[in-house]
């Protein structure tokens, strides 16, 4: 059957994250992107959400099971408040929930406890490599095998708080296919360079990471000899971020829809006038439209389909979708838009990103 | 909890409208584009037949409200993908199909059960028959159904009908080549506007009633589209739905035309869809046939044009199609689908135009030839854009309710 409600359970939750979403992402936003800096209780708080923590089966310290369909729930809700904030919060599920979905055993029992039985922790991911093509499915970092080992090369970009992770998880090209690789804090050959500089996300603390012959155990490859399997963790990478996308286009259409209303213009309201509702109606219809192919995506995901072509429409719906309705929000505010008193600003500067930022969430 | 698993019933649909579709639709579909106003009578008797096995009219939802339900409603979302198929087939046939059109689905949302009865009864008859709804007038389209002219004034125990409707779809079949009828929005009072319109049944071969006029039009060619003139037409006095008084001067009256709305322009959608989807895949082929194979998952950078247009095109059907069925499910669900109603039918008409514009010209010549479907399909798609509403309608309706504005506030 089709059905369109999310469960009591799912409603619940992502009524406390609204409330998370609202009272401490989007209040903490504007100062992050300013400073640079998100508070620590901030991320704390929304780490207690639970989300990643219920997605973890109890034999790896967690007390629930995966569901993409409550990933991308939480993760538009998550949006909607602030997305550095999100992505922060979110953070460890992009080192975990591959290791849960490709992990060995042993890998799933070792590595995943510390990460979910305790306070936030960065534990994080060097996915994206700073070149204007780039694609995951050709990583420009290599993994050679060599001796009793393996050594990788490469440059990694947007490593989110590379210089305080406990361990990172490191994709590269081995033999032409995409793996990744476990690689402790302080590893030799792993060196953190430069905070990126970008247009947008500004409190959260991405970096540059060189990986100079880096040497590591076979064992620390995700999934043993055998490897793993790339499709579900892209898929999954992909529909987050499609998630975030529409929670960040959806602030911006309640921000820039009740402002229409307030402005007027020779004495009436710029929304009783069809050139500004029609814009605003268009945002909303296609917010609808390109959420439900986030969901379905996440869906086939729970169901354990094939995904690849999902996810990846869904992911270039909501990013076109994002970057449309984020500059329409900045236009239905006219130059107050262009204020950086006004958010709508930042989720344009936000929403410019998406098409990028796959690798920097996972559901 | 969220699914997109498809009904084992739905999918049952699917596969037997598919079998429609390919083998009686397609093969038919270029001649009755290029022989206007012949009537498909293999494709109709079959679907007449088909339906009466199955149990009934295909094409309404008619349910008992009463009568205890196993498992979850499905007609409407069922019926969406009947439709999507059978347009994906052939749109203008597809309008041709017998046993319940618009004008049975104002009798669903209008009329009580006896109503229901006395009129919809006949399409399970021996014989095909058809229904329509006439609500357009000359002068006004979009603003209907304020601005209706035509009256109806009570004589004892009828009302007399005056007036002209055009842009009637299938308005022929069902009042001359048919046993049918037609559904006529008309003034009880025409000093209340609004609130006194009323949807008011006329039977073919009621005197008074005719067709004036058949239209030539850019696609969908196999459907007719009729003018009626009602000159001192009279019809028993049952046959008018609602309320045969206007009480108050408020919009109560025309209710029936947006409950009848709320679940025709999802269906005008997933229409819109079937059309898109047509379209898409054959231009798939024709590309697979040349080599070109669309490589999903790259980056734009990496993209060659042909390949990020299709994936576009595949993108905006997908997202747009999901929501059709979203509100159709909230339709079968009983829940208000206003706003998800015209949101489907205004982005369905966008992106049905757009993709079948752009198939036309990515196949060049080989997509401006007749020797193609492509060009039909392209003609054929506009109308969903503009009948149940234009796509700049559907965007005022959704705009005043997301706006919570009312028609004198935005307009």
């Amino acid at each position: 059957m089709y059905s369109f409600e999310p469960t009591e359970e799912q409603r619940m939750l992502m009524e406390a994250i609204e409330r998370y979403a609202k009272n401490d992402l989007r209040e903490a936003a504007h100062d992050a992107d300013e400073t640079g800096e998100l508070p620590g209780d901030l991320i704390e708080k929304g780490w207690e959400m639970g989300v990643l923590q219920a997605s973890i089966p109890e034999e790896y310290g967690g007390f629930g099971e995966r569901s993409a369909v409550t990933g991308v729930l939480a993760a538009e809700t998550m949006g909607w408040g602030d997305l550095a904030g999100a992505l922060a919060a979110m953070l460890p599920a992009t080192y975990a929930m591959p290791i849960l979905l490709g992990g060995t055993e042993k890998q799933k029992t070792e590595l995943i406890p510390p990460v979910i039985e305790a306070e936030w922790k960065p534990f994080t991911t060097a996915f994206i490599e700073p070149v204007y093509d780039f694609y995951p499915g050709e990583m420009g970092t290599t993994a050679e095998k060599k001796g009793d080992g393996y050594e990788l090369n490469g440059e990694k970009a947007y490593v989110i708080f590379a210089d305080k992770a406990p361990s990172i998880l490191v994709y590269a090209a081995l033999n032409g296919q995409t793996q990744a690789f476990i690689v402790p804090a302080g590893a030799e050959g792993f060196v953190i360079g430069e905070r990126e500089k970008l247009m947008g996300i500004g409190g959260l603390p991405c970096y540059r990471v060189r990986l100079n012959n880096l040497q590591l155990p076979l064992e620390a490859r995700l999934g043993g000899e055998e490897g793993f399997d790339f499709v579900p963790v892209l898929a999954s990478a992909q529909v987050a971020i499609a998630a975030l996308a529409v929670g960040v286009s959806r602030a911006a259409l309640d921000y820039a829809l009740p402002y229409a209303k307030e402005r007027e213009v020779w004495g009436v309201p710029i929304a009783q006038r069809q050139s500004i509702a029609f814009m605003l109606v268009e945002m909303a219809a296609e917010i609808e439209a390109n959420r439900l192919l986030v969901w379905e995506a996440a869906w086939m995901l729970d169901q354990g389909k094939d995904v690849s072509k999902e996810a990846y429409l869904a992911f270039t719906g909501t990013t076109d979708m994002a970057m449309m309705v984020t500059d329409r929000a900045v236009q239905v505010l006219g130059g107050h838009g262009f204020i950086r008193e006004h958010p709508v600003e930042l989720w344009m500067r936000n929403g410019r990103g998406f098409s990028t930022f796959t690798g920097m969430a996972m559901v | 909890m969220i699914s997109f698993e498809m009904p084992e019933s739905i999918h049952k649909t699917r596969v037997l409208m598919e079998t429609v579709a390919e083998n009686m639709m397609r093969p038919m579909a270029r001649y009755f584009d290029e022989n206007e106003h012949e009537i498909p009578w293999d494709y109709i008797n079959f679907m007449h037949q088909a339906m009466a096995q199955m149990g009934g009219s295909a094409i309404t939802t008619q349910e008992d409200e009463k009568k205890e339900r196993k498992g979850p409603r499905l007609g409407f979302q069922n019926l969406t993908f009947l439709v999507e198929m059978l347009s994906w087939g052939d749109t203008g046939i597809y309008l041709c199909t017998p046993g319940g059109g618009l004008g049975a689905a104002a009798v669903q949302a209008a009329g009580t059960a006896e109503h229901k009865k006395r009129f919809l009864a006949r399409h399970q008859g021996e014989k095909p028959t058809f229904d329509a709804m006439a609500l357009t007038e000359s002068h006004a389209g979009s603003g209907m159904p304020a601005e209706v002219r035509t009256t109806a004034v009570r004589d004892g125990d009828e009302w007399i009908l005056n007036g002209e409707k055009i842009f009637v779809t299938a308005g022929n079949k069902a009042l001359v080549d048919s046993d049918g009828f037609v559904v006529i929005w008309a003034t009880i009072d025409p000093s209340a506007g609004r609130a006194g319109v009323r949807p008011v049944v006329v039977e073919a071969g009621t005197p008074g009633c005719t067709v004036t006029k058949m239209e030539h039009k850019l696609g969908i060619r196999a459907s007719d589209t009729v003018s009626i003139l009602l000159q001192d037409c009279r019809v028993p006095f049952e046959n008018l739905m609602g309320d045969p008084e206007v009480k108050e001067k408020k919009t109560e009256g025309a209710k029936g035309v947006h409950l009848t709305f709320d679940a025709t322009r999802p269906i005008v959608a997933a229409s819109a869809m079937g059309v898109a989807r047509a379209a898409l895949e054959t231009i798939k082929q024709m590309l697979e046939e040349q080599g070109i194979e669309i490589r999903y998952g790259l980056p734009r950078s990496r993209l060659t044009n042909i390949e990020r247009e299709i994936i576009d095109m595949e993108t905006k059907l997908q997202a747009t199609w999901l929501l059709t069925i979203k509100s159709m499910w909230m339709a079968d669900e009983r829940k208000e689908n206003t706003i998800e109603a015209s949101m489907c039918k205004f982005l369905a008409g966008d992106v049905v135009v757009d993709i079948t514009q752009r198939a036309v010209e990515l196949m060049g010549p080989l997509g401006y030839t007749r020797d193609y479907l492509l060009e039909k399909w392209f003609r054929d798609a506009k109308i969903n854009d503009l009948y149940e509403g234009t796509g700049q309608i559907n965007r005022l309706i959704v705009a005043r309710r997301i706006l919570d504005y009312s028609r004198h506030e935005l307009s």
